[in-house]
């Protein structure tokens, strides 16, 4: 998990001194320019390395070894249930077709809408029952 | 239905519960959560894309092969390269790979039973088709397609210079196909954080996966800022907001800066994929480890991390940027990219080449974007860029970078894991007549280009007049662009070839490296019977070869003993992950 953890934070840190340098270098008078956008997103992208990165790191060091990242570990170690994971689901389908109505409304007018909605309870009320039947997810 | 996924420990039984008794017909392929599915619904649904604009691309040179000429109108011109610019860039080059070769192969690469959130990668495909299919809806409205340019500028795309509904449907499509993809990316940061075979720590991983993690984690940097421009483009047009007009108090150059903000990362979302195809393809067909493994995962870190701040050297000429700081950051990226092609060179040096179809088509892409990344150099140099902006030599440098990584290399990778996929083998021969076409072609549609920039023909003009004496060049790239549709025709061709005359694939027919090729072609749902241990970052490589590991051939280069190095390695020293 650690790996995995400086990977995120390696992007933080980027964002944050690429940010900070590109904010510094738009104070100079020489170059008349707006810099709050570009320093804005950089600081974003700080931020978008940043929680992850320090959540994998706070789990890290509470989780137990994970097999995946030990070595030396052999297929056996690594035997037994992966996961839940379903198996096959309208609902996805639904949900992306009810978005794209959705999404349609911004071309076509409001009614597109009306039908995309409806078809986004359908699905979220589709998707909890099929995952309250299958258990875990 | 839900299934547990058991990871194999020794052998295990394929499929789960409702193994044989799933829907079946199109109600299989609409409910299907399997990454394979879906993976492939990816790969055919942006080879359409591209093959339509493909058939664009070659109007709009029939267009160009002759002075005033009248095939196409002005407007209609703008609204092809328009489409065609979007659709290759935002429907194929990044779905192809990152939807489709990605998601299929990204599982089996780390030895995960799936993606780690497969109802979620459903949805991805179902936006990025309804979100494709929108876009080429905007042909049918009446004012005709989007026809401001990939780019959008504003105010060009405002709601007076370009009313109607096609530039709205080219919007909403780049809202959808943007969550698609953001979707996409944390599912397989998610998947290779999560999911990984036991013995795989993070150095382990093929340089192929790799690569879609950085790439996941620019897409997630990327797409969330263009969706947030769009909505604010869409606003401006309806509901008479004025971020990026001047009357209203807004700020033109804003869109630019969120555009290119996505644009520049986009690039290497689009080239970075591309990148770990190659590298898996070179070792596989030298018969050695890739040289430098940590080197290249630490270059396509820091490609990716540098990508993110050097997005305003595509505005040099507006005269509004921090002009040293974004050429500077320009040329540092060239450095990691140079280390890749170091190692790439490295790789095939004097091991035992074979030259198949993938091998060849990944031989053409190092060639083709070496020259495109010298251009590219000299139009981060801002005298440059200042000579040649918005000439065909800026036409010709990105269709260097981008055919070469996203149809050259693309097709390495398709033939590469074309029997992976399909169980099935692709013919030689039409690969390799495919490949010299192409090769040949692309050459012949792309230099005189250069010199027609260097000549000071602009880009996206539909006419020119005999008196500029470009019309020798143009007829030249035209006929190189009937070559190219040739060439594409012949793997079209082979894919109906191999679909009606099979040639059976053994589950690794290439003498593969990774855990792909330790399943059957193609592999079972939840993928593995068995799991080869991984002590490399060749797992299939080591089991199938015991005399020559990975490990052993690394020692040899160092200069100690195989063996003495051995111990010390079970220490697993070289792979310090957790
Ligand atoms: C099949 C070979 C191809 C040919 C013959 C071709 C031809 C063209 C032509 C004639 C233009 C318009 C140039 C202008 O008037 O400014 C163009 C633009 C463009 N092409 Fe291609 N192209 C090909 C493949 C590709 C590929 C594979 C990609 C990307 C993956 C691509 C991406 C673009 C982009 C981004 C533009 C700019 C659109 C714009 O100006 O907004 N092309 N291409
Ligand atoms: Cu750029």
């Amino acid at each position: 998990m650690r790996n995995e953890s400086r990977l995120l934070l390696v992007v933080s840190l980027f964002g944050a001194v690429i940010g900070v340098l590109f904010w510094a270098v738009g104070l100079s008078p020489v170059y008349a320019t707006i810099t709050s956008g570009g320093t804005i997103m950089l600081g974003a992208v700080c931020l978008l390395g940043l929680l992850p990165g320090y959540y994998y790191h706070w789990w890290s060091r509470r989780m137990s070894p994970r097999s995946e990242d030990d070595p030396e570990a052999t297929p056996e170690s690594g035997a037994g249930v992966v996961g839940v994971f379903p198996g096959t689901s309208i609902w996805p389908f639904v949900l992306g077709m009810s978005a794209l109505l959705v999404c349609l409304s911004l071309v076509f007018g409001f009614w597109t809408a009306i039908f995309g909605f409806s078809l986004a309870i359908a699905a979220v009320v589709g998707v909890i029952l099929e995952s309250r039947r299958g258990g875990a997810i | 239905m839900t299934l547990l996924a058991e990871r194999p420990g020794v052998v295990q039984e394929p499929g789960g519960p409702d193994h044989g008794h799933g829907p079946t017909g199109i109600l299989r392929w609409l409910t299907s959560t399997d990454h394979k599915v879906i993976g492939k619904s990816y790969l055919i649904t942006s080879i359409v894309f591209f093959l339509f604009a493909g058939v664009m691309a070659v109007l709009m040179r029939t267009q160009l092969a002759s002075p005033d000429s009248t095939i196409v109108s002005q407007h209609t011109y703008n609204e092809l390269f328009t489409m065609h610019g979007s659709l290759m860039l935002y429907l194929f080059a990044g779905p192809f790979a990152f939807g489709g070769l990605a998601n299929y192969m990204v599982p089996l690469q780390v030895g995960a039973p799936d993606m780690a959130f497969p109802r979620l990668n459903a949805l991805s495909y179902w936006l990025y088709l309804g979100g494709g299919l929108t876009m080429i809806g905007g042909f049918l409205t009446v004012g005709g397609a989007a026809d401001f340019g990939w780019v959008a500028y504003a105010p060009l795309s405002n709601a007076v210079n370009s009313p109607g509904a096609g530039p709205d449907m080219w919007i909403v499509s780049l809202i959808l196909t943007g969550f698609s993809a953001i979707f996409t990316g944390v599912n397989i940061c998610a998947t290779v954080f999560y999911l990984r075979a036991p013995g795989m720590t993070m150095f382990r991983v093929p340089i192929f996966t790799w690569n879609m993690v950085v790439t996941g984690i620019l897409i997630l940097i990327a797409f969330p800022v263009l969706t947030a421009a769009m909505v604010m483009l869409w606003c401006d047009r309806h509901l008479g907001t004025h971020i990026y007009t001047v009357s209203g108090g807004g700020v033109p150059v804003l869109w630019q800066n969120l555009f290119w903000f996505f644009g520049h990362p986009e690039v290497y979302i689009l080239a970075l994929p591309y990148f770990g195809m190659v590298t898996e393809i070179l070792p596989v067909f030298s018969r050695k480890p890739v040289f430098g493994y940590r080197g290249m995962v630490f270059a396509t870190i820091t490609i990716g991390a540098l990508s993110t701040s050097v997005w305003a050297h595509h505005m040099f000429t507006t005269g509004v940027v921090l002009l040293p700081f974004f050429s500077l950051m320009s040329y540092m990226i060239a450095v990691p990219t140079g280390i890749k092609f170091f190692n790439w060179i490295g790789t095939m040096w004097r091991g035992s080449l074979k030259f198949d179809t993938p091998m060849l088509f990944a031989v053409g892409f190092l060639v083709v974007f070496l020259f495109g990344g010298v251009t590219g150099v000299f139009l981060a140099s801002p005298p440059i860029d200042f000579a040649t902006h918005d000439t065909y030599f800026v036409v010709a440098h990105f269709h260097e970078v981008l055919f070469g990584s996203a149809v050259f290399a693309g097709f390495a990778g398709l033939s590469y894991w074309y029997p992976k996929m399909f169980g099935r083998m692709l013919r030689e021969s039409l690969g390799k007549a495919s490949f010299w076409f192409m090769f040949v072609g692309f050459w012949v549609t792309f230099l005189p280009q250069y010199l027609l920039g260097l000549h000071g023909m602009p880009r996206r003009i539909a006419e020119y007049s005999a008196s500029t004496g470009w019309t020798t060049l143009n007829r030249v790239s035209t006929a190189g662009a009937y070559i190219l549709f040739l060439a594409v025709a012949i793997m079209v061709v082979n894919f109906y070839v191999s679909w009606r005359r099979p040639i059976h694939a053994s589950g690794n027919p290439w003498d593969g490296h990774t855990l792909e090729w330790a399943t059957t072609s193609p592999p079972p749902p939840h993928n593995f019977f068995r799991l080869p241990p991984v002590r490399s970052e060749r797992p299939l490589w080591d089991f199938n070869h015991p005399e020559h590991t990975t490990r052993a051939h690394e020692a040899e280069h160092e200069g100690g003993t195989p063996s003495r190095r051995g111990t010390r390695a079970t220490g697993g020293g070289a792979d310090g992950a957790r």
